[in-house]
């Protein structure tokens, strides 16, 4: 079915909360159309388009919940999911934590939708593929890519009188340039709300060169280096440490911004004061929805990470009312500031140290110092007196975002950061940052 | 590559909940009605005659419903209880020498012969751009053929409140023995897959899988200190029998340092087990840094393999299909080509099995209609085989698929993914307490930790659950902030004895991720207490402001 508009949106979740005989009712119902093209040897593999839209509704009894959702939207249809929320409700044991549907939210729009993703479909998509292979052919490089784009709407409406529909849109790149025989490979990453503002041609030059330099890296030995980490090699770490910004588990002592003793280190100055923070749905280069999917409430402009000191940590609705505290919504992004400078300017004034395209396979090996491991990838370079030297081996990396946090020496221009495997829509800057903790080579090209 | 995200909700450090949530949320009673094979026959006929009519030189349907239910628990609260549906048909086909793919949810006769005709128009685009045409390897048709996961008890008909309880003794264990929180889970999951493909073959196949993971924390408010012990079972193809402990399925760890499970597990008995030792490792001594001789449980050493031999040796990979995001491979057909590859020691021996009972890799036969099969990855140390797939099989000279084709769902098209791939226990009688008596100086390794590899798996690190000393042929004591970083190639001919058949058993990775977008697929890996000398050891433990 075609994507819903505000107003069939509106009626249809309004028949859905008027069939439900609970204490209360909650819908939410999203809609998309998911695009791909996927391409590696120089030859696309898979092309596809997926179009679904999707209504859950969940509705409670006292402190017992039920959900059920359907992907057909006649009134038979609809009764029967909520019929089938109210079973799964009546079968459920009660949820001590459970708190009663939000009321009223006012929700300020954010420019989560570009009119121009209507250029997305099968030709627009093939396009990109042949752009991005053309151009590694004509410098005899193997590419392999992944480009995706999806177009669609969030509503959610509750039986406290909350409503919330906005339309949204978005694509998202990566292409790997490699050589013939392996000895080297570039990388990038470009996302993107309006497809005006992506050039899959000009993306892929730059894995393309980063892919003809790396050839014949020298082997440096692991220890700790000055880096200039492009937006896309810190934006993971980051975004493990700030998965932890969250108040409940620092209260019970479960994370690294646990207090001794008891309590958190809210106020507390955990990095270099040039560190500044925060979320904003109308972030114009990072647009998120004006609400939280799960608790509804709206969200706000929020600092996490002021002058070095830790801001604010999330609340939810029970451990807020747990804690006196005021409950706030899930962040949708994550926006670091940063400076004017582009990461050819950061090189330019690095006397030494080492250039890091991607991180890759990173994950936490203590939580309790938000210690990662992970490996650099796809165009790793030794620069001295402002210039890229020679292509380096990988390295393995055993370090904490706090600690990169705390050794900044610069920061350059931050750059809206892909959607895979993020939890947040990222803003991040290229860093240089002294003390980069490399801890073994990696023979991996 | 493990999915992490999947597991976000047992990691201590986020408050976050993502559970794998896929298809509409239903009804428990509604779990148990099938879906008639007379019926999916009929749609697979429409759907590969209207494909063979607008020009198909070949056509497969897959037809499938897909159900889940979640339960996840913590404290002694239960979050959530999710039951999922989800049910549509594939079609992948060849015209012109390229493959068309299209799924819909519509299940009529009209809809998928609609989707066989656009899926032969998709591959007649592809067809221009297509250098070289796909080459099948022959598989014959097994006519109208079932399957089914072995099993006597029916997750789907054992009441959401005798597993919610379960899960909350299981709490109520571990937080009785010292943790101050424990996050438990139950993953449940029914996969009714029928295909059909114009070489002659029906085959209506019922998968049934079942994991039980959770996470004890100790925290010492006092110091600022918390740990972490998750549980040490593995995920099964079994039914809810695997949950109802046997006596006999205990093992005893080396040294006795706690009980290991192979055939069913007992959650409670564990939670009891890891509330105490996330208590311990607060005080456990920090590891020095240096080389050791490692004892790997294969609790451990199953995610070792699977990163590390099990992506290696993927036939994609090497040939460059998942450059962009999973990576290429150290593994090259010229070191293949060579015979002398030397992999691993000469008492390496590696075996690709889609036929293992209760592995989750156990089928009857893949997503292209090949029946599973076993053969030798690594024998003796060398590489000998890859895992190929149909349209693969002709690159290394195979006559016949490998089976290594699956799709994570109807509406995704079917590619190459991992066997069951196990290390063959040791030829001569040893038992994991004489694997330790001849070692000096080293640390035993038990349960899934943090895991990293690069993207041609060379260089990996991993962690684990617990740790323990060998000083001088004994266990000693339990050591803290422990990983280990090696080379693929050198920790593998590290590899200088093993256990024997009586302590082989499997771990496994219930939602193992590659792909772009990405696929889920459930896999096992087996070994014998393993011994590897003069292993890098790192200490983990840091501190900041």
């Amino acid at each position: 079915m075609k994507l819903l508009n505000q107003e069939e949106a509106q009626r249809i979740a309004g028949k859905v909360m008027s069939l439900s005989k609970a204490d209360e009712c909650r819908v939410s119902i999203s809609g998309s159309k998911r695009g791909n093209v996927r391409y590696a040897r120089n030859s696309v593999s898979t092309a596809g388009q997926v179009q679904n839209t999707q209504l859950a509704v969940s509705v409670a009894f006292g402190k017992r919940q039920g959900t059920a959702s359907v992907n057909e939207f006649d009134d038979k249809s609809l009764e029967k999911a909520v019929r089938r929320a109210e079973e799964v409700a009546r079968l459920a044991p009660e949820n001590p934590e459970f708190l009663p549907a939000i009321g009223k939210q006012d929700y300020k729009p954010s420019a989560t939708y570009n009119p121009n993703a209507s250029a997305f479909d099968p030709e627009y998509r093939a396009e990109v593929a042949f752009q991005s292979i053309d151009a590694a052919r004509k410098k005899n490089l193997v590419a392999a890519g992944f480009f995706s784009d999806v177009t669609g709407f969030e509503c959610i409406a509750n039986s406290n009188g909350v409503f919330g529909y906005q339309e949204l849109a978005s694509l998202n790149f990566t292409v790997t340039a490699r050589t013939e025989d392996g000895s080297g490979s570039g990388w990038v990453s470009r996302a993107a709300y309006d497809p005006k503002k992506f050039d899959a041609r000009a993306a892929s030059e730059v894995a393309i060169e980063k892919a003809l330099r790396s050839v014949d890296a020298k082997a440096l030995e692991p220890g700790r280096y000055a880096v200039i980490l492009e937006p896309s090699a810190s934006s993971d770490l980051l975004n493990y440490m700030f998965n932890a910004f969250d108040a409940r588990a620092a209260d019970e002592g479960r994370s690294f911004l646990a207090k001794k003793g008891g309590g958190n280190r809210v106020g507390d100055k955990l990095f270099d004061e040039q560190v500044n923070v925060w979320a904003d749905p109308w972030d114009p280069d990072a647009p998120v929805l004006p609400w939280d999917q799960q608790s509804m409430l709206a969200r706000a402009r929020t600092d996490l990470i002021r002058n070095g000191k830790v801001a604010s940590l999330e609340y939810n609705r029970y451990w807020a009312q747990k804690q006196g505290k005021a409950a706030t919504a899930s962040h949708g992004n994550i926006i670091m500031a940063g400076g004017s400078k582009s990461t050819e300017e950061l090189i330019a004034s690095t006397k030494k140290g080492i250039l890091v395209t991607r991180t890759w396979y990173i994950r936490m090996v203590d939580p309790q110092s938000v210690l990662l491991t992970g490996l650099t990838r796809d165009g790793t370079f030794y620069v001295e007196n402002g210039q890229i030297k020679y292509p380096v081996k990988n390295f393995r990396f055993n370090e904490s975002p706090v600690a990169l946090l705390n050794n900044i020496d610069e920061l350059g221009k931050p750059m809206l950061i892909g959607e895979a495997d993020s939890r947040f829509r990222m803003m991040v800057p290229a860093m240089k940052v002294r003390e980069f903790n490399f801890t073994s080579k990696s023979d991996a090209v | 590559m493990e999915r992490r995200t999947f597991l976000k909700v047992s990691a201590a450090a986020g408050g976050a909940l993502l559970i794998p949530v896929f298809g509409e949320a239903i009804a428990e009673e509604q779990l148990l009605n099938p879906m008639a094979v007379a019926f999916k026959k009929s749609l697979a006929d429409a759907a590969m005659n209207a494909a063979t009519k607008a020009g198909a030189s070949y056509c497969d349907v897959r037809i499938g419903r897909y159900l889940n239910q979640f339960i996840t628990t913590r404290d002694l609260n239960v979050e959530n209880i999710v039951n999922t549906e989800s049910s549509g048909v594939g079609v992948r086909v060849i015209a012109g020498g390229a493959y068309g793919f299209v799924a819909t949810n519509v299940m009529t006769l009209d809809a998928v012969a609609d989707a066989a005709r656009q899926a032969v128009a998709i591959a007649k685009a592809n067809a221009r751009l297509q250098t070289e045409p796909v080459q099948l390897a022959p598989v014959k048709g097994v006519g109208e053929v079932a399957w089914a996961t072995p099993f006597t008890r029916d997750w789907r008909s054992v009441p959401v409140k005798e597993k919610a309880d379960m899960l909350i003794a299981a709490n109520k264990a571990g937080m009785d023995s010292g943790a101050s929180f424990m996050q438990s889970m139950l993953f449940q999951v029914n996969q009714q897959k029928y295909f059909a493909s114009t070489d002659g073959s029906y085959i209506d196949q019922d998968f049934h899988r079942l994991w039980a993971p959770f996470t004890a924390t100790a925290v010492d408010k006092a110091s600022g200190k918390f740990r972490t012990r998750d549980g040490l079972s593995s995920p099964v193809s079994m039914g809810y029998e695997f949950l109802e402990p046997k006596q006999a399925h205990k093992v005893r760890a080396a040294g006795g340092v706690t009980t290991l499970y192979n055939g069913s597990y007992d959650l409670i008995e564990d939670a009891r087990a890891a509330g105490k030792q996330a208590k311990e490792k607060l005080t456990a001594k920090s590891v020095e840094p240096g080389k050791y001789d490692l004892v790997l449980s294969p609790e451990h050493l199953f995610l070792t393999i699977h990163e590390s031999v099990g992506h290696a040796t993927e036939l994609d990979r090497v040939l460059g299909y998942e450059a962009n995001y999973a990576g290429t491979s150290f593994a090259t057909l010229d070191k293949w080509q060579s015979k002398n590859f030397q992999y691993g020691s000469k008492i390496v021996n590696f075996t690709a099995d889609k036929n293992a009972p209760t592995s989750l890799g156990c089928v009857g036969y893949d997503d292209e209609g090949v029946p599973a099969k076993r053969w030798d990855i690594i024998k003796d140390g060398v590489l000998v085989n890859y895992q190929a797939t149909r349209d693969q099989a002709h690159i290394i000279g195979e006559k016949e698929s490998h089976g290594c084709s699956f799709a994570d769902s109807w509406s995704s098209v079917q590619f190459q993914r991992m066997p069951n791939v196990s290390l063959k226990a040791g030829a001569k009688k040893l038992t994991p307490d004489e694997l330790v008596k001849d070692v000096k100086k080293g640390i035993y390794i038990l349960g899934r930790g943090s895991y990293s590899i690069d993207q041609q798996r060379y260089n990996f690190q991993f962690g684990g659950q617990l740790f323990y000393e060998i000083k001088d042929g004994k266990i000693t004591q339990p050591l803290g902030d422990v990983a280990y970083q090696a080379n693929t190639q050198e920790f593998w001919n590290a590899c200088t004895a093993m256990c024997d058949e009586r302590d082989w058993r499997m771990g496994g990775s219930f939602f193992d991720g590659k792909g772009q977008p990405s696929q889920v697929s459930a896999v096992s890996h087996g070994s014998a207490t393993t011994r590897f000398n003069g292993i890098n050891v790192i200490n983990t433990a840091r501190k900041i402001a």
